[in-house]
């Protein structure tokens, strides 16, 4: 049941969006977000916004896919909303009631300050939606490679996302076998209040370590014998392409930089 | 047959570390092109031990590994030795390292630095020998224990090695994997000419070899045929295998007095021998 479980929340499905290359994606997100720092008016807000919109439309993501993104974030959301609106200082008092006071400013602010994290949380969704975890990973080890220079282990970052990805469902199943060796000898995991359920996944969790470092032997032995020596001298099967797409989302973002900058300027 | 030296130990001991006793003590055997060998041995016997010693993955403590014309103790030619003497394992989950079994398949090849270009028709036959082309794209956790196995064989396959090992690759499997798994191997070792090395419990398996090593004890103790080895029923009592049922039939028949030959595997070969001892009279 656990390993019915979806990996990430890669949406698949074939679309322009889907199909660029994931380290375009990526440097797309990086500067959206600088966008979504830059903007001050609602204009400006409203313009990310129809952008978001056009690519989740683009990707043919269902907006309803993008904003379960953000139920994890609600809390976080509503909490800036309330500090901001109530102890932001301003001249204009909307509302005053005993000691708590809501002012014209305070409530500009709430409302962008919001707008930007649900504008990040969007914006950074549509890039996991559209873009698998492996395409991901191989970007970011792309991108990543100038800094190998200065020994930054690029490629051993990508390794491990890598092998921690084709783990996950490895170890789900056998949580799940765990767990269920442990019901049949009456180990309860749902009852109880959450200190004593949190001390029943004890006896989950130690066979489950156990295992995990067995297992990461087993693999370092087989990746040893199959002449894994690190990434020097490697190729690469999945090789990535930079495509007139690209080069074509390149300038839509940055239109939107410029329209963003502008707006900055002069609103 | 060709008659060159695929792998070769002289006089090979190996000691873990905080080990009283060796794990493998003064083995020598000679393994030709084309061979497929079993290595039979109880738990513990030292036969996994051997297998990594084949692979440069353990270095003998004294003698000489000597795997396709390299000296496994010359750090120089690891990498040439794991190319040409690929190893599968036991467990078929923990070898696997890519999340799309092409892709798993292509490992090897990638850090070998093979060409992309290259690596796409080598991983397309390498699955294709071993039947799994269908699943290219599919998930490895998706697969059966028995296809995972195949998938290990594929990417060794990919890396074109001289020797294939395998090291236990049937024990975690159902019968039907492990049948899957065995006739793949031994179809390479027919068509290809892949020596193969396969390190077995299971003695229906290695009765399948064309040479089984005993091992015991960190010893090994008899080389010879599936026939040859296998005839000796007490012998491998005693070292707690089994031997084919047949085979340990025929012994208790001959023990009650009956002149069966030796050299008796299967059930054919035991109907054979009946026949001729009692030849069917025409009418019953």
């Amino acid at each position: 049941m656990l390993s019915n479980m979806t990996m990430g929340q890669y949406y698949p499905v074939d679309s322009p969006i889907h199909r660029l290359d994931p380290r375009t994606k990526l440097l797309l997100t990086i500067a959206l977000i600088v966008a979504v720092f830059l903007v001050k008016t609602l204009a400006g807000y409203l313009l990310i916004l129809g952008f978001i919109y056009l690519a989740a439309r683009l990707a043919r993501i269902p907006f309803r896919m993008l904003l379960k993104g953000l139920k994890p974030l609600r809390l976080i959301v509503l909490f800036t909303f309330v500090l901001n609106l109530f102890f932001t200082a301003g001249e204009q008092v909307l509302l005053e009631i005993w000691v708590i006071r809501m002012t014209r400013e305070g409530l500009r602010q709430a409302v962008f300050y919001s707008l930007r994290l649900v504008f990040l949380v969007l914006g950074t969704s549509l890039l996991t939606l559209t873009t698998s975890p492996v395409a991901l990973s191989d970007a970011i080890e792309l991108l990543l490679s100038p800094l190998k220079r200065i020994h930054f282990p690029a490629h051993e970052l990508a390794m491990m996302m890598t092998i921690a990805l084709r783990f996950i469902p490895t170890l789900l199943d056998e949580t799940d076998k765990i767990m269920k060796a442990q019901m049949a000898r009456g180990a309860d995991f749902e009852s109880g209040n959450l200190i004593s359920r949190a001390r029943a996944m004890v006896p989950l969790l130690v066979p489950l370590f156990v295992s995990a470092f067995r297992r990461a032997g087993d693999l370092a032995m087989a990746m040893e014998s199959r002449c894994y020596h690190g990434g020097e001298g490697r190729t690469r099967f999945r090789v990535l392409k930079f495509t007139r797409a690209d080069l074509a989302a390149a300038g839509a973002m940055l239109l939107l930089l410029a329209l963003v900058v502008l707006e900055r300027i002069y609103l | 047959m060709n008659d060159q030296v695929r792998i070769q130990l002289e006089n090979v001991s190996y000691s873990y570390e905080d080990a009283p006793a060796p794990a493998l003590s003064r083995a020598s055997a000679v393994i030709r092109e084309g061979e497929f060998v079993a290595v039979l041995g109880h738990n513990g016997s030292g036969k996994s031990t051997l297998a990594k010693l084949l692979n440069a993955l353990y270095l003998p403590s004294e003698g000489k590994v000597v795997v396709c014309g390299y000296d496994t103790a010359r750090e120089e030619f690891t990498w040439e030795i794991r190319r040409r003497a690929g190893m599968i394992f036991q467990n078929p989950d923990n070898q696997i390292v890519a999340t799309v079994v092409k892709e798993d398949v292509a490992f090897g090849l990638e850090n070998l630095g093979v060409p992309t270009d290259e690596m796409i028709p080598r991983v397309e036959s390498a699955l294709a020998a071993v039947h799994m082309s269908g699943y290219a794209d599919s998930a490895p956790h998706m697969l059966s224990g028995g296809q995972k196995q195949r998938v290990a064989v594929a990417g060794i396959l990919a890396m074109e090695p001289s020797v294939l090992i395998a090291d236990e690759a049937t024990a975690m499997l159902d019968p039907s994997g492990r049948q899957e798994v065995l006739s793949t191997v031994q179809a390479l070792n027919r068509r290809k000419g892949i020596t193969v090395v396969w390190i077995t419990h299971f003695m229906e398996e290695a009765a399948l070899a064309d040479r089984i090593l005993v091992v015991s004890d960190g010893v090994i103790t008899a080389d010879g045929t599936p026939r040859e080895i296998f005839e000796d029923v007490e012998g491998m009592r005693n070292l707690h295998l089994d031997v084919p049922r047949m085979t340990s039939l025929a012994a208790d028949l001959r023990k009650e007095g009956m002149p069966l030959r030796p050299g008796i595997l299967t059930v054919e070969d035991l109907v054979k021998e009946v026949e001729r001892l009692c030849p069917l009279k025409s009418g019953i």
